[in-house]
């Protein structure tokens, strides 16, 4: 079945693309700045499981570096937020962007100076591996990208209504002021907020390696991650992942049904409708304080 | 009507909040210009006056959202001006915000369990919890409502509540009339009063609604343009000319039966 083929490869796309786009929403909720580097801070996290995995380098279990890579970027994110963008407060939002544009260059230059600017292949025990029922082929990968998809909104549902720390943050998004008067220490809610994200980044960078090979300027995917957060709704988590996944499905069909030179636009041309149309994205999360 | 508090003398118990000489800016502008307060434990005291008095610039210099310029906040005997507002809560400080800052899109009950954000003993919370049911019965029946969607008393009840769940010694409550109904302005000082008594929890209370503050508290400031210029106990003030004129709009008798407007602050 063609049809489940694509729907399938689109949606382990669009996993990825969602679990970026998370990223962005999450430090955007949390703290009204926008990490361009989302798409950056991905590519580092799979880098670094490449770094400690590969047998070229430090040749570590998969199931071990990837846990690593996820643990180290998450420090990096916390102490990113505590020494660099914790000085941002009171700047203009402008001067965050750039910030953060410029960082995604500088770990681009060092992953470049690091692992080199060839492409090179994560050696996950599940590449190349297909499973067949039915006269249906589907990558291993894919599906795992899915499952692992899945778990990871299932444990973040989880954590941000269930948990003391998760609901903590929430608080902290929606009235930081009050936050503070509660005594919530908003600044390290923040600097975890970072971790988070930049775990999982690191999430997405290792499932984004498993389809194919990586280079460092595997970040501008970010771009289109970011394409996919302002078509769920910028500043909703779960519209984060619909709009990856809508974007990521939308991919292998335009281009199966439609003449190749068309299909790579749709998604930005479905970005300017909902713009036009929907300005607030799909799952859009609009309330007003009452007076 | 309330009923009256019963007013001990000065001196009679321990000054557990001392703020002295306090100086804070908001930028380039001098907020508050050398206060000083006492409050007393068990008491409520309140702090009049009018927009931009620089009362609510007092409270979150006190809570640790604004660090002061100069100047000491002496609790318990330590001097905690300038610290992190997470020190001050778990000492005991909760600062009840003006404008009912809620979580809007948390529930009433996520809402009073982050105000319990510094505590750990679950059995404590989880009973602090009934206690502001019985007071505010309204937030157990909307408590998997989120907070956002309650009226605007109601919001006003929460954040008292959720002050409530840290356990205060000492509540600093910001204007909790601001937008309310009469009737519900009467509702929500009776609780106060009730929590002061019942909880003894130590109120320091901001208002522009001067009557019901002085009605409610045992002592009173009035502070103008940063500085505090008039202190006495609330039962006085509320008698005083002065306070009658300008903050209760109580009109001197003339023999034409207008209004003086010769009439002068004596502070000045």
């Amino acid at each position: 079945m063609d049809v489940l083929q694509l729907l399938v490869s689109g949606l382990a796309n669009g996993c990825v693309y969602g679990l970026i786009a998370l990223g962005f929403v999450l430090i955007y909720k949390a703290t009204e700045q926008v990490n361009f580097a989302q798409g950056d801070m991905m590519m580092l996290g799979a880098y670094i499981t490449l770094g400690f995995h590969n047998a070229q380098f430090m040749g570590l279990p998969f199931w071990l570096s990837v846990p690593m890579a996820v643990v180290l970027m998450g420090v990096f994110g916390y102490l990113l937020d505590m020494f660099v963008l914790r000085r941002m407060f009171g700047q203009p939002q402008i001067a965050v962007v750039i910030l953060t544009i410029a960082l995604g260059f500088v770990l681009r230059f060092f992953a470049g100076l690091i692992w080199g600017h060839e492409p090179l292949a994560l050696e996950t025990p599940f590449a190349g591996q297909y499973l067949s029922f039915g006269g249906i082929t589907l990558g291993v990968d894919g599906v795992m990208i899915i499952a692992v998809t899945v778990l990871l909104t299932v444990a973040l549902y989880f954590f941000f209504g269930r948990t003391r720390l998760g609901i903590a943050m929430q608080a902290s998004s929606q009235n930081q002021l009050a936050a503070y008067y509660m005594g919530i220490p908003v600044k390290r809610i923040n600097s975890l907020i970072w971790a988070l994200a930049g775990a999982v980044a690191t999430i997405a960078g290792v499932l984004f390696a498993s389809k194919g090979t990586i280079d460092p300027s595997i970040g501008l995917l970010g771009i289109k991650a970011f394409a996919a957060a302002v078509i769920g709704g910028f500043g909703s988590l779960p519209g984060a992942l619909l709009g990856g996944l809508i974007v990521g499905v939308m991919e292998p069909f335009a281009s199966r049904y439609m003449a190749p030179t068309y299909a790579p636009i749709m998604p930005y041309l479905l970005l300017f409708l909902i713009l036009v149309f929907r300005p607030h994205g799909i799952l859009a999360q609009v309330h007003s304080k009452k007076v | 009507m309330l009923d009256q508090p019963v007013k001990p003398a000065s001196g009679d118990t321990r000054v557990v909040l001392s703020v002295k000489n306090l100086e804070s800016y908001y930028g380039p502008i001098m907020a508050i210009r050398g206060v000083s307060i006492d409050v007393r434990e068990g008491q409520i005291v309140t702090v009049l006056g009018a927009n931009g008095a620089g009362k609510t610039t007092l409270l979150k210099t006190i809570s640790g959202v604004m660090d002061p310029e100069k100047g000491q906040v002496f609790y318990d005997g330590a001097d905690i001006a300038g610290a992190e507002p997470d020190r001050i809560v778990r000492g005991g400080i909760v600062h009840v915000p003006e404008g009912r800052e809620v979580f809007p899109l948390l529930t009433v009950e996520e809402n009073l369990r982050m105000g319990a954000y510094v505590r750990s003993d679950l059995d404590g919370i989880r009973q602090d919890e009934e206690m502001v049911y019985s007071y505010f019965p309204i937030l157990r029946e909307r408590r998997r409502q989120a907070a956002g969607t309650l009226s605007g008393g109601q919001q006003q009840m929460l954040a008292i509540g959720r002050g409530l769940m840290a356990r205060p010694k000492v509540m600093l409550l910001d204007e909790p009339s601001l937008g309310l109904s009469p009737l519900l302005v009467r509702e929500i000082f009776t609780i106060i009063r009730r929590l002061n008594r019942e909880q003894k929890v130590t109120m320091m209370l901001v208002e522009q609604n001067a009557k019901v503050a002085l009605e409610v508290s045992d002592y009173g400031y009035v502070m103008e343009l940063g500085r505090i210029v008039m202190a006495d106990e609330s039962a006085l003030l509320l008698e005083s000319k002065d306070i009658q004129e300008f903050y209760l709009g109580v009109q001197g008798e003339t023999q034409r039966g207008q209004k003086r407007w010769k009439q002068k602050k004596t502070w000045r």
